[in-house]
């Protein structure tokens, strides 16, 4: 289970997040809408600290996060971003096994069977040994959640997944996001694929200028939205 | 002709000499370089100005005088205090200089690298949960390098030709095998022209290796071009 507290983020003299609490179980999906610039990653990202919150509480399993816990933390939190950020200096495989084998200690042989379960699971059997400047974006993404799925995360992280794909790439992502989330994972995903959120969704908040305006189950929110800045959001959003 | 000839050897017998400093300056720059680089990059104030004294102490003043100092100077002064200390053999300070010379330009060079290394992969490592040291060893370093490998053969180029100063603080070097013949022979001309065709037969292949290193590595990756070309240019500023 994760649970963010009142999280507050300023970068000089922007309040970017406004006190935004959220409660994920075991299991669910919760999708991040909102309008750009509204403090969705930035609140993402003060979850595993990659931004360090100025107020606030993120507990992981009932453990209370801090510097001290924070790498144990972050292995369990893995985290898949907009712009992919494979290590351009190992191969698929290395990707994928590089933390396995350093943080969780497990052997080379044990951790590269499991990458390749991983890589048969997202599609890529066939790429183990290839530099990721040799995949496409489509490709480069999905390697992304396997070197993610690797570390046997309690919850995975997304930071608008499809966002930097090509039109024709986002359905080879957003299907194995689908059968992740089938398959039980815990899942906090910012997104702009409407589609994708009202059919995965167990929760769906909308944030705009750093709050939450308005949470629900997807039917709620993408059904029956009751403020006007969800309403106008969604209008702009779903033409 | 055969003078000529005779001068490029003589001036060849010099050579190992040579490389040798070269060799291990290099090794001592990049290994000290690394430090500094990653001392002005720590979040210490006192290591960052610790490391940036020094590199623009060394960067602003000329080898000579550093090598100077070391040989000459240093052992004076300590007589002067009253402590006994003579370099046993001159090639102790002039290794001690070449290394610590080159440091201050690796160290440039190596923290450019490490700069151009795109942040979102820094991220990614530490959201793996590696600690700040298996992000470098693992993901920051090995790619820094790569970057830098052709600037740190422009910094080789360069430490080959600046050690020539050693010459004049007693390493028998290629300079200084071609003034030791010229001044039995008073063979002038073909003395310092045989020590430029030996700097140039080192030389030259080496920057050639650079522009062809240099094509490779943009060619690999052509987004990261203007930073191969940002680091190139500092390899001859001395
Ligand atoms: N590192 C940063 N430094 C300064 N401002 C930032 C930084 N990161 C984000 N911001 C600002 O914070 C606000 C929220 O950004 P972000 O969380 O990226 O929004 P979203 O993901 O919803 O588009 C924006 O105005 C953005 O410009
Ligand atoms: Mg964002």
């Amino acid at each position: 289970m994760i649970e963010a507290k009142n999280i507050h983020k300023h970068f000089t003299d922007l309040h970017a997040v406004k006190g935004v609490s959220i409660t994920v179980k075991d299991g669910d999906v919760l999708s991040i809408i909102g309008p750009s610039g509204s403090g969705k990653s930035t609140f993402l990202r003060c979850l595993n600290h990659l931004e360090t919150p100025d107020g606030g509480e993120v507990y992981v399993d009932g453990e209370l996060v801090t510097e001290d816990n924070l790498q144990n933390v972050r292995a369990k939190m893995a985290m898949v971003f907009q712009n992919f950020n494979l290590f351009d200096n190992l191969t698929v495989l290395g990707n994928i096994t590089v933390a396995p084998i350093h943080v969780r200690k497990q052997s080379k042989e044990e951790a590269e069977k499991r990458a390749m379960e991983l890589l048969k699971l997202v599609g890529l059997e066939e790429k183990a040994h290839v530099y990721p400047r040799n995949l496409s974006g489509g490709q480069k993404q999905r390697v992304a959640i396997a070197r993610a799925l690797a570390m046997d995360p309690e919850v995975i992280l997304f930071d608008e997944p499809t966002s930097a794909l090509d039109p024709e790439m986002v359905g080879e992502v957003l299907e194995v996001m689908k059968k992740l989330a089938a398959s039980g994972m815990t899942m906090l995903v910012v997104t702009h694929e409407m589609g994708f959120a009202r059919e995965v969704s167990d929760e769906v908040i909308f944030m705009d200028a750093g709050e939450i305006v308005e949470s629900g189950d997807s039917e709620e929110i993408f059904g029956n939205p009751k403020t006007e800045r969800l309403k106008a959001f969604l209008n702009k959003v779903l033409k | 002709m055969a003078i000529y000839l005779k001068g490029v050897m003589v001036a060849l017998k010099g050579l190992p000499r040579t490389l040798q400093v070269s060799a291990f300056a290099l090794v001592v720059g990049i290994v000290l370089g690394l430090f500094l680089a990653l001392a002005k990059m720590s979040g210490s104030k006192v290591l960052k100005v610790l490391a940036s004294v020094y590199i623009e102490v060394i960067r602003s003043t000329p080898m000579i005088a550093q090598a100077l100092i070391m040989a000459y100077g240093v052992p004076m002064i300590l007589q002067s205090k009253g402590i006994n200390f003579k370099w046993g053999n001159l090639l102790i300070p002039a290794l001690i200089v070449c290394g610590l010379n080159s440091a201050a330009y690796m160290a440039e060079v190596i923290r450019s690298g490490i700069q151009a290394i795109d942040k979102g992969q820094i991220e990614a490592a530490h959201s793996l949960g590696m600690s700040k040291r298996q992000v470098n060893m693992l993901i920051v370093l090995p790619q820094a390098f790569k970057i830098v490998i052709p600037a740190l053969v422009n910094e080789l180029v360069t430490l080959i030709k600046e050690t020539s100063i050693l010459a004049y603080v007693g390493v028998v070097e290629v300079i200084r095998s071609a003034q030791l013949w010229n001044a039995t022979t008073f063979e002038t001309f073909p003395a310092y022209v045989g020590a430029a065709v030996v700097y140039f037969i080192v030389c030259f292949p080496m920057s050639k290796g650079v522009q062809y290193l240099e094509k490779r590595l943009s060619a690999d990756k052509p987004v990261k071009k203007s930073e191969t070309e940002k680091s190139e240019g500092k390899g001859g500023i001395r």
